[in-house]
């Protein structure tokens, strides 16, 4: 559905380079990315702020032209058949909208209808599944200037859905909202992922959307992909583990180690342990911990992906640094 | 896969005539809803219009009556009444000034909502604009009109053909206004803001279009040099030399022609520096 291979993108930037002068430089955004996407994917494209994220999206949905490489989208040629591509794309930029300012929902999406010709009945299905499952009704005759994020956000969704696009492509679509809208757009995309209809890449800095919906993940930093696998591959790549932190009435012995485990932090003069698990199963260090010394309280913690990531990227931003800037 | 995917049958880039009608006149029902949301600016605007309408109108009286003949450039007393008053209502619906909508979002780059939808955006502007100048002319084109008619002797055509080409003329100035603004708002594209050239033709076309004085008031070879060389005539002085009935019926129907040359030319050319800045387009930030 989607392939791109070594797509890449250049900005030409203009730097002061003394009292009047100023230098051409070329900043790289995209560096020979090459992925492919098969239909009814769901791919959580992260990375950090600069990574190339947006400018790759651009490129997918034909706003930007690449400035080499190749690229297809549903077998089109997005930036030369891009009025084509429109018609089976949808696309939703968080801070951007498609939506008509001063007009009422309503009629926003009534013109859509008339921009891509959806036909009456197509238009009514997908918008009455939207209105339900978005909770869209009580501001359907809102004008848009006046809707919060968060019910702008659900009429962007629905906007990018009403022609029945086989891509979506959404850009931060959770960015600023509070916790009960992120979970609303969260269950409506989960929801149209399941139909496996919908192929959906999306970007975000919020990884608890990629945890929810995303079985692919794609780590893009300096304009490349440094991770292409599960969430599962980057916790076994990045050496992720879990841990085991106990509460003890007294500090442990001294040179007391648990097989299999590191200890990790000491805090409370001893009263608080951690212990991060190498090679032991959980169960079998809380039982050695609790033979050894008085727990009050123990607890076990799942590796947390935001951890994971914000390693990965350090270490990107370490290596980068040893190579270079790849902006020269 | 291409357009004639089964599961989006009926929508095909290659569109039936009918089809692309409709897109066009949805197109150009939401810029007429969009002005409709402003009545109270309407109003005010209307107002500001009448105020500056009578101000024009006593200048141009007074240039008449110090006139030798009391006909400067070939207008008597109604004919250059009905220039200041049906100019003053046409000014918004042919909307010269105070468009900065393109240019607005090549800064900010919500260009890109307009990239992602499948018309052209030089059409999508186009329809959107028609849309705007009709609601203008229900709404600001009669007030000026009336308020003149009221206050002074207005000039009442004796052609059959005069009211239907001065419709012609008018449909005919919002598409060339249309395609110089677009012009103009696209310098954003290469210079990022385009306030500098949005002054610029600010100030060139009031005087070029015939707003502040009648352009025949200029000497004979340089107002013919403006009308031929430049669009910016067919933005006002046409239709309203065409109602007033300043020439006789062939060069009367013949301004209207060089108009349609002047629109068809802007609105290309604006097609062609859209799709040249396509290439170059640098959609602004994340």
């Amino acid at each position: 559905m989607i392939e791109m291979k070594n797509l890449r993108k250049d900005f030409p930037v203009r730097v002061k380079a003394g009292r009047f002068r100023r230098e051409k430089r070329v900043l790289t955004a995209v560096d020979g990315v090459s992925l492919s996407i098969a239909a009814g994917e769901m791919v959580g494209y992260i990375g950090p702020n600069g990574a190339g994220k947006s400018t790759t999206l651009k490129m997918l949905t034909g706003v930007l032209a690449p400035s080499a490489g190749e690229v297809s989208v549903c077998g089109l040629s997005p930036v030369a058949q891009r009025t084509r591509l429109a018609l089976r794309i949808g696309v939703v930029f968080g801070q951007r909208s498609q939506l008509w300012w001063d007009l009422p929902l309503r009629e926003s999406f009534r013109l859509l209808k008339h921009v891509y010709r959806v036909p009456a009945a197509e238009h009514e299905t997908r918008l009455r599944r939207c209105r339900e499952l978005l909770d869209l009704d009580a501001f359907m005759e809102t004008p848009v200037r006046q809707l919060s994020l968060g019910q702008r956000m659900r009429g962007e969704l629905t906007a990018a859905l009403l022609h029945g696009p086989e891509v979506l492509f959404l850009d931060e679509p959770t960015i600023g909202l509070d916790v009960v809208s992120k979970q609303a757009v969260r269950s409506f995309l989960g929801e149209l992922g399941r139909g496996g209809d919908v192929t959906l890449v999306l970007t975000t800095h919020d990884l608890a959307d990629i945890e929810r919906l995303c079985k692919r993940l794609v780590v893009i930093d300096h304009g490349r992909v440094v991770h292409d696998g599960t969430i599962e591959d980057l916790h076994s790549r990045y050496g992720s583990r879990r841990r085991l932190v106990a509460d003890l009435d007294s500090p442990l012995p001294p040179g007391f180690a648990l097989p299999g485990a590191v200890l990790s932090t000491v805090e409370a003069d001893g009263h608080r342990v951690t212990f991060t698990l190498e090679s032991i199963a959980a169960g079998a260090a809380v039982a050695a911990l609790v033979n050894a010394a008085s727990v009050r309280d123990l607890s076990v913690i799942e590796p947390d992906i935001e951890d994971v990531v914000a390693r990965l990227y350090r270490c990107s931003i370490t290596s980068t640094a040893q190579d270079g800037s790849s902006a020269s | 896969m291409d357009g004639g995917d089964a599961r989006v049958p009926t929508i095909s880039p290659r569109r039936p005539l009918s089809a692309s009608a409709a897109t066009f006149g949805a197109l150009m029902w939401s810029g007429f809803r969009r002005y409709a949301t402003y009545r109270q600016a309407t109003v005010a605007g209307s107002f500001t219009n009448i105020v500056f309408g009578f101000l024009r109108c006593y200048v141009l009286l007074a240039v008449a009556a110090g006139a030798t003949a009391g006909a400067p450039g070939g207008y008597d007393v109604r004919q250059l009444a009905t220039f200041v008053w049906v100019g003053q209502g046409l000014l918004t619906v042919v909307g010269i000034w105070g468009y900065s909508d393109l240019a607005d979002r090549i800064r900010t780059g919500d260009i890109a909502s307009d990239l992602l939808r499948p018309v052209a955006p030089v059409t999508a502007y186009l329809a959107a604009d028609l849309g705007r100048a009709g609601y203008q002319l229900m709404t600001r084109f009669v007030p000026p009109v009336v308020v003149g008619a009221i206050a002074f002797p207005l000039f009442a055509p004796a052609r059959w053909q005069t009211v239907p080409l001065f419709a012609v003329s008018v449909l005919l100035a919002v598409i060339g206004s249309f395609g110089c603004r677009y012009l103009v708002n696209a310098t954003a594209y290469w210079l990022g803001d385009a306030r500098g050239p949005l002054m610029f033709w600010t100030l060139g076309s009031g005087v070029l279009a015939g707003l502040y004085f009648p352009l025949r008031l200029l000497p004979e070879w340089l107002t013919i040099t403006i009308w031929v060389a430049t669009p910016l005539p067919g933005l006002l002085q046409t239709p309203l030399d065409v109602l007033v009935e300043r020439d006789g019926p062939g060069l009367q129907a013949g301004l209207v022609a060089l108009q349609a040359v002047w629109a068809v030319i802007m609105v290309a050319l604006a097609a062609v520096v859209q799709r040249r800045a396509e290439r170059k387009l640098v959609v602004q930030g994340g």
